[in-house]
């Protein structure tokens, strides 16, 4: 989508985009799927405290992510089960592009970027509404850790 | 050549044994001239994460649906992406897949409407057949394409459409939701994603069966005699009843389908797949809300 403005959005999130959109239709599944082996485990610390973690409701499969603000630098932290290879890879591409930006980086980043992905045709646009709805939770969280803070 | 029939105890209590092979059954047969296994989920990916050597993928939503036109694939579409799968007309097709088999009875339907007459479930489907340790692989089965006929779709005999569920009052009708949205307390499955109906509650005289009360713990279907005791005895449906089952978009409904369809025996049942985000959204068609069936509305 050519309405998004290249400049703002986040180098990490802009190379995801490049290398989707120069795949074709089943490499970018094969694409999301290595996305969705990269997924880190929770760290420790929330792995003990599973209450921190917000179940993200319009996701098909159960998922629950949790954003951190450490230093001003956002960090996010996901799990979905393996039995749910799609979700785990829409959330790791998350993850990873929202890694050690700044808040404002993050709240700035456009709410249709999943759209822009190429995906639509691969996993059909139902299905990537549950990334749509990760990015919105994980900008609303961050907002209320700015709130709090 | 179809495939033999697996012969099970189990299965020969059913009404139509031919539907459904077990895990045994196709471990035994895999690689059969003439069988094609066909693996159908809910996540497009889980597939390519390991699936029964051999298999092929059919992916409900980008394939078996139009992508434009809220309708299933036309009778080119079906013939190119079957042949593309190496499956012909004469093939024995057995469709898996994962949570209980709900999108593999829902791949079955599609296959139905299209008359292809032996397409089989395995009972227990993907969960089982990871739970008693048997092979899966990445590896990506070697398909030799064929040639499949473009059939006309049939959808007079196992499809009701809106103007069939208004003149079907007086008739069984079974809805297969979980009791919050039978109920009207939401409109889309506990933890699924919201799908667009305007109004929530259930069409009047729909009996409540959610449709996993079919499946037993392992993944696979209940027994002959617990089947009847749910859908005839609980329910009431008797032989020769004229039933339509629906859900949201006529996926766990194809599950209801199955059961009623090939288990039970039952005749003339039809599934309704514009279901819930259809008649939810549609103008003064009638609704009932709360836990009890409703009454015949007044036409």
């Amino acid at each position: 989508m050519e309405v998004m403005d290249a400049t703002t959005l986040p180098a990490r999130l802009a190379e995801t985009r490049e290398d989707f959109l120069a795949l074709g239709i089943p490499d970018r599944l094969q694409l999301l799927l290595e996305f969705s082996n990269e997924l880190p485990s929770l760290p420790e610390r929330y792995a003990d405290h599973p209450d921190l973690l917000e179940r993200v409701e319009e996701c098909q499969s159960p998922v629950f992510m949790f954003v951190e603000l450490v230093d001003g630098r956002v960090h996010l932290h996901a799990t979905a089960p393996a039995e749910a290879p799609t979700t785990r890879g829409f959330a790791s591409i998350l993850a990873q592009g929202l890694d050690g930006l700044t808040a404002d980086e993050v709240l700035e980043i456009p709410d249709d970027y999943p759209q822009s992905l190429g995906l639509s045709e691969a996993v059909s646009p139902l299905r990537v509404r549950g990334m749509t709805a990760m990015l919105g939770r994980a900008k609303r969280q961050l907002r209320e850790r700015l709130t709090a803070a | 050549m179809p495939a033999e029939f697996d012969s099970a105890a189990k299965f020969a209590e059913y009404a139509h044994p031919e539907r459904l092979v077990s895990t045994d059954w196709l471990a035994e047969h895999l690689g059969q001239p003439g069988l094609v296994v066909v693996e159908s989920d809910e996540d497009v990916l889980l597939y390519e994460t390991g699936h029964i050597p051999g298999a092929v993928k059919i992916d409900w939503h980008t394939e078996l649906n139009d992508p434009v036109v809220r309708d299933y694939v036309s009778s080119e579409q079906f013939a190119a992406l079957l042949g593309s799968k190496g499956i012909a007309r004469d093939s024995t097709v057995v469709i898996y897949g994962d949570k209980n088999n709900w999108w593999a009875a829902y791949a079955l339907w599609v296959f139905t409407l299209f008359g292809h007459e032996d397409v089989r479930l395995l009972d227990g489907g993907r969960d089982l057949w990871i739970a008693e340790g048997r092979a899966l692989t990445t590896d990506a089965p070697a398909v030799t394409p064929v040639e499949y006929p473009v059939v006309e779709r049939d959808d007079s005999a196992v499809r009701a459409f809106k103007e069939d569920v208004l003149a079907h009052f007086g008739n069984p009708l079974v809805d297969v939701r979980s009791p919050e949205e039978y109920s009207g307390e939401r409109t889309t499955a506990p933890a699924y994603p919201e799908e667009g109906a305007l109004r929530a509650g259930h069409i009047p005289t729909a009996a409540s069966v959610p449709w996993a009360r079919a499946a037993a713990a392992d993944g696979t279907f209940k027994s002959r005699e617990e089947l009847d005791a749910i859908y005839r005895g609980e329910v009431g449906l008797d032989d020769g009843d004229d039933i339509i089952a629906y859900c949201r978009i006529g996926e766990r409904s194809s599950h209801t389908w199955f059961v009623l369809s090939h288990l039970l025996g039952f005749e003339n049942v039809r599934n309704y797949d514009g279901s819930w985000t259809e008649w939810g959204s549609a103008v003064r068609v009638p609704i009932v809300t709360g836990a009890e069936r409703g009454e015949i509305p007044a036409r």
